[in-house]
């Protein structure tokens, strides 16, 4: 047992439920108890659904815990077949009926026979899984399961598209901006003159999916969903993948570098570097950002940066790479390939961290003290408690994190949009200006050493109205170094003197 | 009560398949941390438990909240691990960083399907840690939302102390809602308070209710001369109410049957079954049915609901002769039905999770009588509700207001339906006279909202016909 507050993956069925619910057409079915059909109030709520989620639960209740699901599950399934039509149905085990072990691939059998539509079942158990890694599990499952299907039916096409051609994996519902970086990425093929073959799984009908092999390559642009995918068609049909983010001006880069390269041996003959020559100096902002003389004063700001793998990783390098920021911490919560984001950003932060428990990363941000977050919201309410801005980056996240507006992470606009989020989460040069008046923006020592931001010092009225008079947005830092001085000095009353001495001290 | 359940009624029940949208039972715990102040509440389940529960209580998370997973891992569920040496640890940490008063155990589904003896481990671990356990299996096998707190409240039905203390100063102290009331007050004021009461059997109410609510009906009580012993539960788990054998109790929220039947049953209690003070007519049914029983004459109650009806017209006006559809989710339903047929609306089914008959037997009454005297048809109750049958009767029926989960809402809305989102009805403050007008507030809003939008022209939002 573990005792848990919070978690940044979700539970297995929710990877599943993600790329089910993202395909058009396709119907998942929860083996589940009540209540547990709560993924469809999180996508109605955060992705402001319009239709309804094409998600049911098969209930699991007091007789079914008795007698078993029988018939149950199958009638569900051979009932929503009509009800719906749906191409396929996916039956998703969840933790209660991991447990059970009831023989649910024998309840998919009997019920394909009288179903219009296929069933197949969700190969995921809930207690070897998370959110994401069963999410890439099953979008790899039914991409093999309509590859087989064609194969037996003997209509998978084999001939490649006659121009260059790409499939984008892993582009999901209740995913991070995901709907904004697909159209970026269609743009930025369509710049490089790269048909868009299949987009999976939003939005794709399964029986598209046989025409997959035409492309000449795919592309995966996150490192959580798709890899499976891309490894399967690569092993199968020999199709090179492109596994590298577009995210930040040099990854776009090498990612258009590698697509090069790979549509090349294939005979395209193609030129991209006076692209991303022009695209890097006049399309995106953030080459020319980075030699502004705003970015010239984010040069050796502390960050941390929290996420999952693929959002933490980029900017990780963003920021060091191509700002001139300190990462003092980067982690991710994506343990399970822990070594992968370690081999990516160890030369770009003074520390890495591997962990899914919010308070540790929580008491690391307090030990720190940076000038800003880059993380989940779980780390922006942290930062909130500290007095620390924070730039949301990655899952897990709220309905403010789905903007209507167009907010890329990949990609030429994706750079832009990204400058903007670490421009605004620092404090900006006039406020460092006022940082220096009252002593110093980076506190070297740690001040305390948990979350807690509460003060044991006592400040006498003419204090406190002096530190009230302090623009609000630097407060917290002013009075965090006149309490360290204080306490170091084992001065209990804090007066206008000690504050004045604090930032003479701080600043010398 | 327990005779008169079978009369011939004019209500049509109905059950589906069950196949419907509700909140997982242990949400109660958002609610029930917040009111006994001195609580902490572990779950012992899976990380679905947690995951739904990060993402439905929003922000409530980021305030340390006095909750916690006991998230089980495999070798919690293969009995690799022991139970009480694993329950024994948490607890002990949870009793370190937090000493609460309390500890509650929800018990999920995956405690049932693995049947882990909680009831047994209970006492023992309570035993050795020197804190209170109390269980409540709130799991999503058995229970819908609401019910949650039920099984909470029921288990806490057997923590209440049995008898007054002697001492007067610790009786004060037991009983929160008085001394609450007489606070700051010499004992020669409280004295004469006492004589405002009238002489009756001791009356305890049971159902968690915000404070500032708790203090509304207990001086509506207070004034027909009743005095409230003590509610179940109180602010702290240390104050509890003394329940005797013979005590009155009454419900003051429909979802809560177990916790009736303990205080009948395991307490020697009588239940007073009373309408729900939900909207001003509930609320005056409530007190005339606790007054009838305590031998009291109520006074000025006709003249306190007209008053309160007048000041909602504004409101009725907006939705009288307009139609409501319950899709179910919270059992508060038919109080709220009842409610909004008495403000003039038409209502054609109210689904329902659970419906208990005895214990909601005179709220069911009051909406048939309500139902006849405003001379609209009776509506269908249907529980267990199919929420896909549902909406085939929605799109058929094209009521001017439909109540539902979140799940549907959106959906509805770009359908050119008006929806409220039930949930909302469950954290608001809807019980008493006062309150009256917030339920208004909230199943007007989608109406006048809509209204400000009509000009335009853009009201269904789905390209092809709804495809439910």
């Amino acid at each position: 047992m573990k005792l848990a507050y919070w978690m940044y993956a979700g539970p297995a069925h929710i990877g599943t439920l993600r790329v089910a619910s993202s395909f058009k057409n396709v119907h998942a079915i929860m083996h589940a108890p009540l209540g547990d059909d709560y993924f469809n109030v999180m996508r109605s709520m955060l992705e402001r659904e319009r239709n309804f989620t094409p998600v049911t639960a098969s209930v699991v209740d007091r007789n079914v815990l008795a007698r078993g699901s029988q018939e149950k599950v199958v009638d569900n399934i051979t009932r929503k077949d009509k009800e719906e039509h749906p191409d396929l149905i996916v039956l998703t085990p969840t933790c209660t009926s991991s447990i059970l072990q009831e023989d649910l691939q024998n309840f998919v059998s009997r019920a394909e026979m009288d179903t219009q539509g296929d069933v197949m079942l969700a190969d995921v158990n809930h207690y070897r899984y998370n959110e994401l890694q069963a999410a890439d599990r099953t979008l790899y499952q039914v991409v093999k399961y309509y590859i087989d299907k064609a194969r037996k039916k003997e209509n998978l096409p084999t001939d490649k598209t006659a121009k260059p051609s790409v499939n984008i994996l892993g582009i999901s519902t209740l995913g991070f901006h995901n709907q904004h970086d697909c159209t970026e990425l269609k743009r930025l093929m369509a710049d490089l003159g790269i048909e868009v073959n299949e987009v999976i799984p939003e939005g794709a009908s399964v029986h598209n999916l046989k025409n997959l092999p035409r492309a000449w390559f795919n592309l995966v642009p996150y490192r959580e969903l798709g890899r499976m995918a891309a490894e399967y068609l690569e092993s199968e049909f020999s199709m090179p993948y492109v596994d590298i983010s577009p995210m930040g001006v040099v990854e776009t880069a090498r990612c258009i570098r590698k697509i090069q390269q790979v549509i090349n041996a294939q005979g395209a003959e193609v030129d991209y570097e006076e692209y991303i020559n022009n695209q890097t100096l006049y399309v995106s902002q953030a080459a020319w950002f980075s030699r502004s003389i705003d970015c010239q004063n984010l040069t050796g700001k502390k960050a941390v940066v929290f996420g999952d793998n693929t959002h933490a990783a980029a900017m990780t390098k963003i920021l060091a790479r191509e700002m001139g920021i300190q990462v003092v911490l980067a982690g991710t919560y994506c343990k399970y390939d822990a070594d992968w984001f370690r081999e990516q950003v160890s030369e770009y932060c003074d520390e890495v961290l591997i962990s899914d428990d919010n308070a540790e990363i929580g008491d690391a941000i307090a030990r720190h003290e940076p000038a800003a977050i880059f993380g989940t919201q779980m780390e922006r309410h942290v930062g909130k408690r500290l007095d620390i801005p924070c730039g949301v980056i990655a899952a897990p996240i709220h309905i403010q994190n789905f903007p209507i507006g167009y907010k890329p992470f990949v990609g030429y606009e994706g750079t832009n949009q990204i400058a903007d989020l670490v421009y605004n989460s620092f404090t900006l040069g006039m406020e460092d200006h006022l940082l220096e008046i009252f002593g110093g923006h980076d506190t070297k020592e740690v001040i305390t050493k948990g979350i807690s931001a509460d003060s044991d010092l006592n400040w006498n009225k003419e204090a406190k109205a002096e530190l009230a008079k302090i623009p609000g947005f630097v407060r917290g830092k002013v009075k965090r170094n006149t309490e360290k001085f204080a306490r170091d000095r084992n001065l209990s009353e804090i007066t206008l003197e000690v504050m004045y001495a604090a930032k003479e001290s701080v600043g010398a | 009560m327990t005779v008169a359940q079978d009369q011939p009624s004019a209500l049509n029940f109905e059950c589906e398949t069950g196949n419907y949208h509700t909140f997982c039972p242990i949400s109660c715990v958002a609610w029930l941390y917040q009111k006994i102040e001195d609580s902490f509440f572990l779950v012992i389940g899976t990380k679905t438990c947690g995951y739904f529960l990060q993402n439905a209580m929003g922000v409530m998370i980021f305030a340390e909240p006095r909750y916690a997973m006991a998230e089980l891992e495999e070798g919690d569920i293969s009995a690799k691990l022991n139970d009480y040496e694993e329950l024994k640890r948490l607890c002990l940490q949870i009793k370190r960083d937090r000493n609460p008063s309390v500890i509650v155990w929800i018990g999920t589904c995956t405690t049932e399907i693995i049947k882990m003896d909680l009831e047994g481990l209970a006492p023992k671990l309570e035993a050795e840690i020197g804190i209170p356990i109390v269980t409540a299996r709130a799991n999503g096998l058995d229970y819908a939302f609401t019910q949650g707190e039920d099984t909470v409240l029921a288990a806490m039905a057997h923590k209440c102390p049995t008898e007054a203390p002697q001492l007067e100063a610790e009786k004060k102290e037991r009983n929160a809602v008085s001394s609450l009331l007489n606070f700051g007050r010499k004992k020669e004021e409280v004295q004469q308070e006492e004589s405002e009461y009238k002489d009756h059997q001791p009356l305890v109410l049971f159902g968690s209710l915000p404070d500032p609510v708790v203090t509304n009906l207990t001086l509506e009580l207070k004034k027909q001369g009743v005095k409230v012993s003590g509610w179940l539960p109180s602010k702290r788990y240390t104050e509890l109410p003394v329940i005797e054998q013979g005590y009155y109790v009454a419900g003051v929220n429909p979802f809560l049957s177990r916790t009736a039947t303990t205080l009948m049953r395991r307490r020697k209690t009588k239940l007073i079954g009373a309408p729900f003070p939900i909207g001003p007519d509930g609320t005056r049914a409530w007190i005339e049915k606790i007054c009838s029983v305590l031998g009291i004459e109520p006074q000025g109650l006709e003249e306190r609901e007209a008053k309160i009806w007048e000041s909602l017209e504004d409101y009725i006006q907006l939705i009288r002769g307009k139609s409501v559809f319950f899709m179910g989710d919270n059992l508060l339903e038919v109080s709220l039905a009842r409610f909004l047929i008495r403000c003039g609306m038409t209502c054609q089914e109210i689904g329902i999770p659970y419906m208990d008959k005895r214990y909601q037997k005179a709220e069911l009454d009051l909406l048939e009588k309500t139902c006849n005297e405003m001379g609209v048809p009776i509506p269908t109750i249907v529980e267990k509700p199919d929420n896909y049958n549902q909406l085939q009767r929605i799109t058929a029926q094209k009521p001017d207001l439909v109540i539902t989960g979140m799940a549907h809402a959106n959906p509805l809305e770009a359908r050119g339906i008006n929806t409220k989102w039930s949930v909302e009805f469950t954290f608001a403050q809807i019980h008493g006279f006062t309150n009256a007008r917030d339920i208004l507030e909230l199943a007007t809003r989608p109406l006048r909202r809509n209204n400000n939008l009509k000009e335009l022209g853009w009201e269904k939002l789905v390209q092809e016909e709804a495809k439910v």
